[in-house]
C-alpha cells in the first residue's frame, strides 16, 4: 500500500455532532481565498464514502453517537479522524451534561485533537496535516 | 491501413486523451481558483487525486445491486474513451473514421450519463436514487437541443454534396462559416451558442450539477461510490470534457493555422495538433470554467424548462435560419 499519494490529495468530510457552528464556520473559513486549503489538494466532500479525513466538531449529543459511529464505518480505509474544537476534545462547557455522551474519543478512535473555542483555520489545517503524517507512519509499519 | 496500425493509433489516442483530460481538469481547477483570487491546487492535482482514489478501499454497500453497481464505472470509462476515437484530432481524421458517425458519438456521450444514473439507482442509497432521477431528467432535456445542433450542421454539409455527411471527419474538413450567407451565419452562431450551453449540462458542472449537488444530496449519484470505482468515474468525466470540447471544435471551429503560417508536412501537423489542443482548452475555459465560477446551481425544473423551451427553441431557430439561408442563397 502506497500512502504517499495521500499527502497532496486529502478529501475531508465534516461531521457536526451537535456543535454550536463556531468550529464549523472556522472550517469553512479554511476554504476561503485567505487560507485556500485547495492549494494543498484538500477538498471538502459531500459524503463519507469519498473522504480520507473526518473532521468532527461538537460534544456528541446522545442521538448523534450512533450516527457518528455509522459515518466512521462508512468511510473507506485508510482514514483519519480529526476532532476540531474544545467540545469534541474534552466535552468543554458541556462536561458531564445529561444529554452529551462525548467527547468524540469515547465513540470512535481519534487521531488528532485541535483544541480551541473555536480553533483558528491555521490550527485546523495543521491538525489535518498532522493526521496525514500519522496515516503515513501507520503505512510505513504495514 | 492495417489492423495493427489502427490498434497502435487507437492506443496512442486513448492514452493521450486520458492524460490531456486530467491535465485540462487541473488547468480548469487552477483557473477557477485564480478567478476567485485563490492560489489553487497544482495543475497535477487530478493525477494525485486519481492515484489516491486507487489506493483507497472500494466499498460495495450491502443494499447495492452488486453487478450493476460494479459494472457501471467501467461502462462510463469505456464509452467516454470510445467517443475519443470518433473525434477529429485537428489535422488528423478520427481513428475510426468510416466505422461510425456523428449519431454514434451522440449515443456514446449519453452512455456515461446513463451509466452514472444506473449506478446511482443500483447503489441502494436514497441519495443515489434522487441523483439518478435528476440525471435522467437532465439527460432528457438537453439531448434534443444537442441532437438538433448536430443534425443541422450535418444536414448543411450533406447539402454541399460531401459524403459521408454524418461523419465528424467530413464535417470538420468543411467549415460552414464561409459557405453560408448572413442568415446562415446567424443560424450557426445560435447553434454554436446552444452547444456551448449544453456542454456544462452534459458534464453535470455548475450550474447544471444538480445530479451531484454535494450540499443538498451529498454527491447524489456518487454518494456510495468510493475508491477505484470513483476513480473510474473521475477519469470518465475528465475524458468526456475533452470529447465535448472536441465536438464543439469539430462542428464550429475546425480551422488550422499551419497553412496560414506557410508550414507543410510533419511540422504543419504538429502545429495544427497543438492548435487543436489549444482550441479544445479555450472551449473548455469558456463553456465550463468561467460558467461554473460565475454561477450558482439551478433548480431541477429550471434546467428542464430551460432546455425544453429555450434550448429547443434556440436549436430549432438556428436550424430554421440555416434552412432559410439555403433557400435564399440557392
Amino acid at each position: 500500500m502506497k500512502l504517499s499519494a495521500f499527502k497532496r490529495a486529502l478529501w475531508v468530510f465534516h461531521v457536526a455532532t451537535g456543535s454550536c457552528n463556531g468550529c464549523d464556520i472556522e472550517i469553512v473559513a479554511a476554504l476561503t481565498p485567505r487560507y485556500d486549503v485547495e492549494r494543498f489538494g484538500i477538498r471538502l466532500v459531500g459524503t463519507p464514502r469519498h473522504a480520507d479525513v473526518l473532521l468532527v466538531t461538537g460534544p456528541v449529543t446522545r442521538p448523534m453517537a450512533e450516527r457518528l459511529k455509522r459515518v466512521y464505518a462508512q468511510t473507506p480505509d485508510p482514514k483519519a479522524v480529526v476532532v476540531v474544537g474544545g467540545c469534541g476534545s474534552t466535552s468543554g462547557v458541556f462536561y458531564e451534561s445529561y444529554n452529551v455522551v462525548g467527547p468524540v474519543d469515547r465513540i470512535i478512535p481519534v487521531d488528532v485533537y485541535v483544541p480551541g473555542c473555536p480553533p483558528r483555520p491555521e490550527a485546523i489545517i495543521d491538525g489535518v496535516v498532522k493526521a496525514v503524517a500519522k496515516l503515513e507512519k501507520l503505512g510505513a509499519k504495514v | 491501413m492495417s489492423g495493427w496500425a489502427v490498434f497502435g493509433e487507437a492506443a496512442l489516442v486513448l492514452i493521450g486523451g486520458g492524460i490531456v483530460g486530467l491535465f485540462y481538469r487541473g488547468l480548469d481547477r487552477k483557473i477557477a481558483a485564480r478567478m476567485q483570487a485563490r492560489v489553487g491546487p497544482p495543475i497535477r492535482q487530478p493525477f494525485l487525486d486519481l492515484g489516491k482514489l486507487l489506493v483507497k478501499e472500494t466499498v460495495i454497500p450491502k443494499t447495492a445491486v452488486t453487478w450493476i453497481f460494479s459494472a457501471m464505472p467501467f461502462l462510463a470509462v469505456l464509452a467516454s474513451f470510445t467517443a475519443l476515437l470518433y473525434l477529429p484530432l485537428g489535422p488528423f481524421p478520427p481513428v475510426l473514421d468510416g466505422h461510425g458517425d456523428a449519431i454514434l458519438v451522440l449515443y456514446l456521450l449519453a452512455v456515461p450519463a446513463l451509466a452514472m444514473a444506473l449506478g446511482g439507482l443500483a447503489s441502494g442509497s436514497p441519495l443515489g436514487v434522487v441523483g439518478a432521477q435528476r440525471e435522467l431528467v437532465m439527460l432528457m432535456s438537453y439531448e434534443f437541443p444537442l441532437a438538433v445542433v448536430l443534425v443541422a450542421v450535418a444536414w448543411r454539409v450533406a447539402v454541399l454534396g460531401f459524403s459521408p455527411a454524418f461523419s465528424l471527419g467530413t464535417i470538420a474538413m468543411h467549415p460552414l462559416w464561409t459557405v453560408v450567407g448572413p442568415l446562415g451565419i446567424l443560424g450557426l452562431a445560435i447553434l454554436c451558442l446552444t452547444l456551448l450551453v449544453v456542454t456544462p449540462a452534459e458534464l453535470a458542472k455548475i450550474p447544471f450539477d444538480i445530479p451531484e449537488a454535494e450540499t443538498e444530496i451529498a454527491g447524489g449519484l456518487f454518494a456510495e461510490y468510493s475508491g477505484t470505482y470513483l476513480a473510474l468515474f473521475y477519469l470518465a468525466d475528465a475524458v468526456r470534457t475533452v470529447v465535448l470540447a472536441g465536438l464543439v471544435v469539430a462542428l464550429f471551429l475546425p480551422y488550422g493555422i499551419a497553412k496560414t503560417l506557410g508550414l507543410a508536412g510533419a511540422a504543419a501537423q504538429a502545429v495544427d495538433l497543438l492548435f487543436w489542443l489549444f482550441k479544445v482548452f479555450a472551449v473548455m475555459v469558456v463553456a465550463v470554467t468561467t460558467v461554473r465560477v460565475g454561477m450558482a446551481r439551478l433548480r431541477v425544473e429550471q434546467v428542464a424548462r430551460g432546455f425544453w423551451l429555450w434550448g429547443t427553441a434556440a436549436a430549432l431557430g438556428g436550424l430554421l435560419l440555416l434552412a432559410l439561408d439555403k433557400v435564399v442563397m440557392g
